[in-house]
C-alpha cells in the first residue's frame, strides 16, 4: 500500500525498471508533464474536487447564489432523519436495490442458461441453433438510451392511447380498460421495476452466456455422467461456477437501482402518486435546482453515497461468507 | 477467439447423450425457444409499436392504440425535427459526444500508460482514487459541479459539457486500459527506446497501437455511456439552445403531455433510436465481444 512498497514491486524483476538508470531529458520530463499532468488536472478539478466540496457543502447552509454560509454542523442530517419525504425516497430506493438486481438476476441467468444448455440434450444440436437471435434482439435495450426506454413505456402505460391497456381489454380484462399503471399508487412502483428489469436483462444475459462459454466443456460432461438433469446442472453447476460474475453484476446493478434516475425522470417525474416512485437522487435534485437548498441537498448527496457503500460492502460480505472467498484466491 | 467459444457451446451441445434422453431434450429445447421467443417479444413489441405510432396523427393515437397508421405520415418527422428542435439537439449531441469521446480516450490511453509502466511514488494513490472516482454516485458532486463549471464561465456551454464528459469518462477508461497496457510485451518498448525512439515516439508508435483492441473496446462503451448521458446535461447544460438528444427528449415529451403531438414524439423517439440500433445490428458482434471482454475481467 505504501509508496517505497509500490516502486519495488512495480519495478520488480519482470519488468526492469528503465526509469530510474535513464538521464532526465526534454522527451522524458515533458512526457510525463503532459501524460500525467493533463489527465490528473481535468480529474482533479472536475471529479475529484466536487467530492471534496460536497462533504463540506453539507455542513453549511448555503443556498448557492448568496454569499451566506452558515457552518451548521450536522444540522442538514438531523433534518434529513425527519424529512418524511426523503425518508420515503430512502425506502423507494432500498426497495429498488433489493428488487431490481434480484428479479434481473434470476431472469438473465436463466435466459442465459437456456441459450447455453437448453436444448443441448438432443445430441443433433437442433437445440438452440438461432439462439443467436435471441442474444441480439435481447441486447436492444442496452443501446438504447435510458430516457428513451422511459418515454417509451411511459406510453405504453398511459390509459387509453397505451397498448397495455389495449391489449389487456382486448383479450377480455376489461377492468384494465382504462387503468392508469403510473398513476396508481399500487402499481406504479412495479411497472417502474418492470421498466428498468427490461432495460437490464440483455446485458447480463450477453454477460453471463459468455461466462457459461467459458466453463471448461468436460464439467458438463462429468456432471452428464453422474447423471445431473439440465436444472440441477444449472443451479449447482453453473451458478458456482460463475458467482464472481454474478457478483459484479449484482454490484453494478445495485448502483443503478440506487440512481435510477432517468427512469423515474422518464416514468413519473413528479415522484408519483403518493410519492410511491420518488427517489434520492430525483429528491436531491429538486432541492438543489429547484428550491436552491444547495448545503441540504448535499447532504441528500452523502447519504446516497453512504448508502451505495454500504450496498456494495454487503453484497462483498454475503459472497464471501457463502464461500465465494477461495474462487477468488484461486484466481 | 469467437469461434472458439462457439465450437465450445458446440461440443457442450454435442457432448449431450441421444438416445435415451433426446426426446426429454426436445421437450427442453422447445420449452427453452419459448421463453425466449417471449421474451424476444417482449423486447420488440415496445418498439414496434413505436415505430407504428410514430406514423399515426395525434387523433389516431388516441383512438385506437391496435390500429395500423391510416397512411404513412413522414410529416411526424419533419415536424419532430424541425418544430421539436430534435434535429438541432442530435447535431449538439454528435458535436460534443464526437469531442468528448476523443479526447477521454487520448487522456484516458496517455493516464493509463503512465501508470501501467511506470513506477513513481503516488501511482498506486492515483489509481486507487480513479477507482473511488468510478464507484461514487454523480449525485454526490452534482452540486459542486455547478459551481466550478460556473466559475469556469463553463456553465450551459457545450465546451463545458465535454470537458464534464470527459472527467467523468476518464476514471472508466483509465481503469479498464490500464490492464491492457500492462498486458502489453516490455521487450517491444525496450527494443523502440534502444531503436532512438523517445517517450513520446514510444507511445505514439509502438505502445498505443498495440493497445487498439482495448481502446476499441472502450471507445464503444464510452460512446453508449456520453450518448446516453442524463444527468449532467440536465444539470449544467440547462439552455434550450444547447440541449443534447436525451435532456431535448424529456423537455418535449414534457411538453408534449399540453400541446399533445404523440405522432411528433414517437417520431422523435424513433430518430433517437435508429441511428443507434443500425449501428448496433452492424456491430453487433464486436459489441458483445466487447462487453464480455469488459465484463469477465
Amino acid at each position: 500500500m505504501t509508496v517505497t512498497q509500490d516502486v519495488v514491486t512495480e519495478g520488480g524483476p519482470k519488468r526492469p525498471a528503465p526509469r530510474r538508470r535513464r538521464p532526465l531529458t526534454f522527451d522524458r520530463v515533458s512526457f510525463m508533464v503532459v501524460f500525467l499532468g493533463l489527465p490528473l488536472a481535468v480529474f482533479v478539478i472536475f471529479v475529484v474536487s466536487p467530492f471534496v466540496q460536497a462533504l463540506w457543502y453539507s455542513l453549511t447552509d448555503w443556498s448557492g447564489f448568496t454569499s451566506g454560509m452558515n457552518f451548521v454542523g450536522f444540522d442538514n442530517y438531523v433534518k434529513l432523519f425527519h424529512d418524511d419525504i426523503f425518508l420515503k425516497a430512502v425506502r423507494n430506493n432500498v426497495e429498488l436495490a433489493i428488487v431490481v438486481p434480484l428479479v434481473t438476476i434470476v431472469l438473465a441467468l436463466t435466459l442465459a442458461t437456456l441459450v447455453t444448455v437448453g436444448g443441448a440434450g438432443t445430441g443433433t444440436v437442433r437445440g438452440l441453433r438461432n439462439s443467436g437471435f435471441y442474444r441480439i434482439v435481447s441486447f436492444f435495450p442496452y443501446v438504447i438510451p435510458a430516457i428513451v426506454i422511459g418515454l417509451i413505456w411511459a406510453q405504453v402505460f398511459t390509459p387509453g392511447s397505451g397498448i397495455l391497456d389495449a391489449v389487456l381489454s382486448k383479450i377480455g380484462l376489461h377492468q384494465f380498460e382504462n387503468y392508469a399503471w403510473l398513476g396508481d399508487a399500487r402499481t406504479a412502483m412495479p411497472a417502474s421495476m418492470f421498466v428498468m428489469i427490461w432495460g437490464f436483462v440483455g446485458f447480463y444475459m450477453v454477460l453471463f452466456i459468455a461466462a457459461i462459454r467459458g466453463i471448461d466443456p468436460e464439467v458438463f460432461e462429468a456432471a452428464r455422467i453422474d447423471g445431473a438433469g439440465r436444472f440441477r446442472t444449472a443451479v449447482s453447476l453453473i451458478l458456482p461456477l460463475i458467482r464472481d460474475n454474478v457478483q459484479t453484476a449484482y454490484i453494478y446493478l445495485g448502483i443503478a437501482a440506487l440512481d435510477a434516475f432517468v427512469y423515474m425522470q422518464a416514468l413519473n417525474p413528479g415522484g408519483g402518486p403518493q410519492n410511491s416512485t420518488l427517489v434520492m437522487p430525483q429528491q436531491l435534485f429538486t432541492t438543489a435546482f429547484t428550491k436552491g437548498q444547495f448545503g441540504y441537498s448535499t447532504a441528500m448527496g452523502v447519504i446516497l453515497a453512504v448508502v451505495t457503500m454500504l450496498f456494495a460492502f454487503l453484497v462483498f460480505l454475503v459472497n464471501t461468507l457463502t464461500g465465494g472467498r477461495e474462487r477468488k484466491v484461486r484466481r | 477467439m469467437t469461434t472458439t467459444t462457439a465450437d465450445r457451446a458446440e461440443f457442450v451441445a454435442a457432448s449431450r447423450a441421444p438416445g435415451k434422453r433426446s426426446r426429454e431434450g426436445k421437450g427442453v429445447a422447445t420449452t427453452a425457444h419459448i421463453a425466449l421467443i417471449l421474451w424476444s417479444l417482449l423486447v420488440i413489441l415496445p418498439l414496434l409499436w413505436t415505430l407504428l405510432s410514430s406514423f399515426k396523427s395525434t387523433q389516431e393515437i388516441l383512438g385506437n392504440p391496435l390500429s395500423l397508421p391510416g397512411k404513412l405520415r413522414f410529416g411526424n418527422y419533419a415536424s419532430a425535427w424541425t418544430t421539436a428542435g430534435i434535429g438541432r439537439y442530435f447535431l449538439n449531441t454528435v458535436v460534443v459526444v464526437g469531442c468528448a469521446l476523443v479526447l477521454v480516450m487520448i487522456l484516458g490511453a496517455m493516464c493509463a500508460y503512465v501508470l501501467a509502466r511506470f513506477s513513481f511514488p503516488g501511482n498506486r494513490l492515483i489509481y486507487y482514487s480513479m477507482l473511488a472516482g468510478l464507484t461514487f454516485p454523480v449525485f454526490l458532486a452534482i452540486v459542486p459541479l455547478f459551481f466550478v463549471l460556473k466559475n469556469f464561465a463553463l456553465l450551459n456551454t457545450l465546451p463545458g459539457l465535454i470537458i464534464t464528459y470527459v472527467a467523468f469518462a476518464l476514471p472508466f477508461t483509465v481503469f479498464f486500459l490500464h490492464s491492457f497496457f500492462k498486458a502489453l510485451p516490455g521487450e517491444v518498448y525496450e527494443a523502440a527506446q534502444i531503436d532512438g525512439a523517445g517517450e513520446w515516439r514510444s507511445f505514439f508508435s509502438v505502445m498505443l497501437p498495440m493497445a487498439r483492441p482495448g481502446m476499441a473496446s472502450v471507445a464503444i462503451f464510452n460512446f453508449l455511456g456520453l450518448w446516453n448521458q442524463f444527468l449532467l446535461p440536465v444539470a449544467l447544460n440547462t439552455d434550450s439552445k444547447n440541449y443534447v438528444l436525451s435532456q431535448g427528449m424529456a423537455s418535449f415529451a414534457s411538453q408534449a403531455g399540453y400541446a399533445v403531438d404523440f405522432g411528433a414524439l414517437f417520431a422523435a423517439v424513433v430518430i433517437t433510436v435508429a441511428p443507434v440500433l443500425v449501428v448496433y445490428i452492424i456491430f453487433q458482434r464486436q459489441l458483445q465481444v466487447s462487453v464480455t471482454a469488459g465484463g469477465v475481467k
